[in-house]
């Protein structure tokens, strides 16, 4: 059993089915990712782990008390962190940090020392005094995950916490995850970022259409599908003529001319590359680099969803404007 | 304790924040004062101040809780800062309680600004103040309600003034405020009945000028069935409504 366990998890909306029979559990200090594009029930699954969702069927528990019948207690040991920054407006990032305290029954003193002790963590000690209005979006990301922490809950829920800001802010929110991970924080997060998702989590769902289609270390989602092995070489011509040679003449190969002076050799076996390079020096070709393309987990989610790694793309840009 | 540091941060946090700014210091004070004055030059001097009086402090205190809560929690909701209150482990009770005291305290001193008004002119040593109190404390609390209740409903702040006004002006011909119940016609007789002004401006009739339908605790009692009613109304559809 996981501090995290969702069994048989659904949400119809009327006819829509939000999140279709998921089930999935989470270990104690690990970050766990829902990867998938928007609509395919991340923010619905979030919403029902911390109440503010009713599931239609299925089972949550979290650190041992069942989410459904006890929310409230549940609601005692999480932090959330939403898609939208919610904090208000017309308060500064100080009263804005105490206040969320105050809700989880935080002492004055204990909740002005854990309010500046996170201005600092998350370098807004000067931005302290100024209203939320006036701060940038990476600012206000940050100030918004401070106070899903403020009260130092067991288990952090983020939802699409890079979405719509600034390279440099979002580097520094991964490292801030990072962070609390060491601090032995559990940590589901919800992204459409492929990359983020590699890079920070240790294991991985794919969610399309309410359903997990894959979940598992980036490793073993690499591992899941199956791999081709595939070499570019630089070359100093263009090998069009000598393509079909090629192919005849090794074994279980193909290949691919992406571009005028390169090729692509791709087998499901691995490849031995002296008989290329005999072949190709026995044609007068020179080969300056031979390099091993290896799959990326967007390859792995194509290959596993269906949807473009450019769809996603697409929607980041979007949410980014 | 812990609920107790919540249940007062929330009430702190919509008092500065909303009810102490001075738009609705200034909205508090003067749309009391216009409507006495109107009240006043509109009779012409046949009504006298001490007539006027349980109508205005009525009437202050309906607009006073509506308007703002119906507002701020919508606005809220819009911003989905409401979200961080649902998902705080403290009760929906206190927090629906916590977010109504701040405008059930606003609309008792928006009662009280015509009393003011009212002290200048004429002796008001004869009115019942306690009863005058837990009048305007009920129809305080039950416009809170009214107004909680529309918030729910409404998805944009202008479905919620436009919500509020729906109900509010009827309210306000049908409770015997300008016009008498007695003379209303038979067929608007029974939903006078079932408004909580009604019973709340009838005991604010009895304390300050001595006429009134029903007595004080019949009336006070109706209010509490009124207020229970309406609060574990306002729980379930915030249950049903917030909570999908």
């Amino acid at each position: 059993m996981g501090i995290v366990d969702v069994a048989n998890l659904k949400k119809s909306y009327g006819e829509i089915v939000a999140v279709d029979d998921i089930s999935f559990s989470i270990e104690k200090g690990e970050i766990f990712g829902f990867l998938g594009p928007n609509g395919a029930g991340k923010t619905s699954t979030i919403n029902m782990m911390i109440g503010l969702s009713r599931p239609t069927s299925g089972q949550i528990i979290i650190d041992g008390i069942d989410a459904i019948k006890n929310i409230k207690k549940v609601q005692r040991i999480i932090g959330i962190v939403p898609d939208e920054n919610n904090l208000y407006d017309e308060m500064n990032g100080f009263d804005n940090l105490c206040f969320c305290a105050s809700l989880y029954g935080i002492s004055i003193k204990e909740r002005e020392k854990r309010a500046m002790e996170l201005l600092e963590q998350f370098n807004l000690t000067k931005a302290g005094k100024r209203p939320f209005k006036t701060y940038s979006k990476g600012m206000k990301r940050k100030l918004t995950i401070a106070a899903g922490i403020i009260h130092n809950p067991k288990i952090l829920f983020l939802d699409e916490p890079t979405t719509g800001i600034d390279i440099e802010s979002a580097r520094q929110i991964r490292e801030l995850i990072l962070d609390l991970k060491k601090q032995g924080k559990t940590i589901f997060i919800t992204t459409h970022y492929i990359e983020e998702a590699e890079r920070i989590c240790d294991r991985i769902a794919f969610i399309v259409n309410g359903k997990i289609v894959k979940i598992g270390t980036v490793t073993e989602l690499m591992e899941s599908v199956e791999r081709e092995h595939k070499i570019r070489l630089q070359l100093d011509r263009s090998i069009k003529d000598i393509k079909e040679e090629l192919e005849n003449n090794i074994e279980n190969c193909r290949v691919e001319i992406p571009e005028e002076n390169s090729c692509l050799v791709i087998s499901k076996e691995r490849i031995a590359l002296s008989p290329i390079l005999q072949l190709l020096d026995s044609k007068g070709i020179s080969v300056y680099e031979a390099k091993e393309i290896k799959p990326s987990l967007e390859d792995v989610f194509v290959k596993v969803t269906g949807i473009e790694a450019s769809k996603l793309k697409k929607e980041k840009e979007k949410v980014g404007k | 304790m812990q609920t107790l540091i919540a249940f007062w941060n929330i009430l702190r946090k919509d008092i500065e924040n909303y009810y102490l700014k001075p738009p609705n210091i200034s909205w508090g004070i003067i749309f009391p004062l216009s409507w006495t004055l109107m009240q006043l030059i509109r009779s012409q001097g046949d009504i006298g101040i001490e007539e006027l009086l349980s109508g205005l402090m009525a009437m202050s205190v309906l607009f006073g809780t509506t308007s703002m809560l119906a507002v701020t929690i919508t606005f809220e909701r819009r911003s989905r800062s409401f979200d961080r209150l649902l998902i705080a482990p403290i009760s929906i009770s206190t927090l629906v309680i916590a977010k109504i005291l701040g405008a059930i305290l606003f609309g008792i001193l928006n009662a009280f600004v015509p009393v003011i008004f009212a002290a200048f002119f004429i002796n008001l040593s004869g009115i019942n103040w306690g009863i005058t109190l837990a009048a305007v404390i009920l129809i305080a609390i039950t416009s809170a309600l009214l107004g909680l209740l529309i918030a729910v409903s409404a998805k944009e702040v202008f479905e919620a003034q436009t919500f509020s006004n729906f109900f509010r002006f009827p309210m306000l011909f049908l409770c015997g405020l300008f016009i008498p119940i007695d003379k209303l016609p038979v067929i608007l007789k029974p939903i006078s009945f079932c408004l909580p002004l009604t019973y709340g401006t009838d005991i604010l009739n009895g304390a300050i000028t001595g006429n009134s339908i029903f007595n004080a605790i019949f009336n006070i009692s109706v209010m509490l069935v009124f207020t229970t009613l309406l609060f574990y109304l306002c729980l379930r559809n915030i249950k049903t409504k917030w909570i999908l």
